[in-house]
């Protein structure tokens, strides 16, 4: 396909935009978590409850890199993004990039499955209820839908915990719990899955009930276009005016809300995981805030702001490149 | 056409406020749902000295996870503590730090995001980009990092609830801003030599009041639900108060063996009020505006 100039202008365009709204967050990001006086060594040497002199917390400050003035500190924490030097966990005192790469496959594994049970279900269920709409089916999935977005995820989490031991006692006669250490999915598949489900769907029924709404929403509107109308009139079997007209034009507001949950998605995962006990990214961010570990919160946060930022780019350009009328402006 | 419009008002001004209550009932019937949890919740919070015989804090170690019975309705905890008197005092934690926390976020952002379309140029440049930045943040990251330097604590989980919501109402309410300061009566208004805080004040705010108080009711689901989550995580609301978010802290696995009543009806009262105020704020938004009651 011919891929015009301004389409390369448009993307180059994009790209830059998201310089600046990386640049403000990791501000943010930095100053935020210094606002407030206390640190990793406040809470690691007088946490232990015994008696630390302050020639102690100085030293292991200066050991970190706290003791430097915040400007210097911020400054090292840009320039670090160019030589690829994220910093050492304030906690473990591992490099931040090796402690977030054993986990990220495991949240990004767990955020795809989540995406898909969620556009799985959404789009045929959306349709349904706006093809049926105010009968006793678009009611149910309504609800369905509305209960979603209600429902914490992580009581849903506990849910499905308690429905899988109650009801494997009952049906097998031993309690099943999902496995509990990690193994890649292309090691064991079964075992992957069987482990990674569970949480997919707890945090995929928030995102899927988004979606169905915003199908629904979009689907009805579209057929009360005129060229719905028009189809109707020339006697188009409905089937087929659903399908090829109507669905295929509603799916821009729904691709969008898919890609703006997504990024959410990220963030849902760092209760999620704590339910499951599952040693993702979400898990670390909580456990280093607790830690106050800035050295890795503001990296995993820069990581996550990240992710929104080109979910969010990527939707732009599906976008445009879907839809013909958008001007790359 | 007017006669007709008028004899309907009378009709309407004849009707005693039962029947008008009733008629919006019929024509909202999810909305009035809502309300109605929504109402409960309101009484549950106001009236919870009243509603229940036990003290929502005392540990009572006799009564360690008994379940559900005539004395104690939903079973108590791990600390002996009643569950249902637990959730009825909840509701007071989560409509304080709900309301709140949407009250001064989407009043912020309404004045924010007003003050942005009006003054236009530079000023709105800079408060969007702003608004971009805090909005790249998913909001359950950009609230553990406020707690993250604030500590745990409710005024601390309100902070950081709010602050998120600044933003999401400001560009909502800007959008809408946008079109009203176009309006000839702004221009009369600015003809008569009324000072920018008069402009803004008095005639652009109270017509984005639609659109504040859809957002306000979502910021409140919203709320109750992240400071939930906070509270679960441990980041939140601390022990001994009671929330609803806390009293599901804990080992499923244990619960299930043990005690499964004890992460089930919490959690059903969060899911309830976010219903709630969810329906309520749909009804409420079909009502304000519409363009969007087809929908």
């Amino acid at each position: 396909m011919f891929v015009s100039i301004a389409l390369h202008k448009y993307i180059a365009k994009r790209l830059l935009l998201m310089l600046p709204t990386l640049i403000g967050a990791a501000i943010l990001v930095f100053f935020l978590l210094r606002a407030i006086p206390g640190d990793v060594c406040e809470v690691r040497l007088a946490g232990s409850g015994l008696y630390v002199d302050e020639a102690e917390i100085q030293l292991c400050r200066e050991k970190l890199g706290l003791a430097k003035p915040l400007f210097v500190q911020f400054f090292d924490f840009i320039t670090g993004y160019f030589t690829w030097d994220l910093g050492d966990s304030m906690w473990t005192s591992k490099p931040v990039t090796e402690e977030i790469g054993i986990r990220f496959p495991l949240s990004l594994q767990v955020a795809i499955m989540a995406t898909v049970v969620a556009v799985v279900f959404a789009i045929p269920l959306g349709a349904i209820s706006a093809i049926k709409q105010d009968t006793w089916i678009d009611y149910v999935v309504r609800t369905f839908s509305i209960a979603g977005i209600a429902m914490p995820s992580f009581w849903l989490g506990i849910l499905i915990i308690l429905g899988l031991l109650i009801g494997t006692q009952h049906f097998l006669g031993t309690p099943w719990m999902p496995p509990i250490d990690y193994v890649s999915l292309f090691e064991d598949p079964m075992r992957n899955l069987s482990q990674l489900i569970w949480p997919a769907v707890a945090t995929g029924y928030r995102y899927s009930a988004v979606a169905t709404r915003m199908t629904r929403s979009a689907l009805l509107e579209v057929l009360r276009e005129d060229y719905i109308r028009t189809a109707r009139a020339k006697g188009m079997v409905e089937k087929i005016i659903i399908n090829r007209h109507a669905l295929k034009n509603s799916m821009l507001p729904v691709l969008t809300i898919i890609g703006i949950e997504f990024a959410f998605l990220m963030g849902g995962l760092v209760v999620t995981e704590q339910v499951f006990n599952l040693n993702g990214i979400g898990k670390l961010f909580v456990e280093s805030v607790q830690a106050q570990d800035f050295a890795m919160t503001q990296q995993l946060v820069m990581l996550v702001v990240l992710i929104a930022v080109l979910t969010n780019f990527i939707v732009d350009l599906v976008y445009a490149w879907l839809d013909p009328r958008i001007r790359y402006g | 056409m007017t006669a007709i419009d008028q004899t309907i008002d009378i009709g309407d001004l004849q009707k005693a406020w039962y029947q008008r209550l009733f008629e919006m009932a019929r024509r909202q019937p999810l909305g009035t749902a809502g309300g109605l949890v929504v109402l409960l919740m309101v009484l549950a919070a106001v009236f919870a000295n009243f509603l229940s015989p036990y003290d929502p804090e005392a540990a009572s170690w006799k009564n360690q996870l008994s379940p559900p019975d005539a004395e104690y309705w939903l079973g108590t905890d791990a600390f002996g503590r009643d569950i249902l008197t637990r959730i009825i005092f909840g509701a007071r934690t989560a409509l304080f730090v709900g309301f709140t926390a949407a009250f001064v976020g989407s009043t912020s952002g309404l004045v924010l995001g007003v003050a942005s379309a009006y003054f236009g140029g530079r000023f709105d440049i800079i408060v969007q980009r702003l608004v971009d930045i805090v909005m790249a943040f998913p909001l359950i990251v950009l609230a553990l990092a406020v707690v993250a330097t604030l500590g745990t604590g409710t005024v601390n989980v309100i902070i950081a609830i709010t602050i998120p919501f600044i933003p999401q109402c400001a560009r909502v309410v800007r959008s809408s801003a946008l079109a009203i300061r176009e309006m000839p009566y702004v221009d009369a208004a600015r003809a008569l030599g009324y000072g920018h805080l008069r402009i803004i004040m008095r005639h652009m705010v109270p017509n984005v009041m639609a659109p504040y108080l859809i957002m306000l009711t979502t910021f409140v689901g919203q709320a109750i639900l992240l400071e939930a989550s906070l509270s679960y995580l441990g980041m939140g609301v601390q022990e001994p108060t009671p929330a609803w978010g806390l009293m599901l802290q804990g080992g499923a696995e244990e619960f299930a063996e043990s005690a499964p009543w004890v992460p089930i009806f919490p959690g059903l009262a969060i899911t309830l009020a976010v219903f709630g105020f969810n329906l309520f704020g749909d009804a409420l938004r079909d009502v304000l505006d519409p363009r969007l009651r087809s929908r």
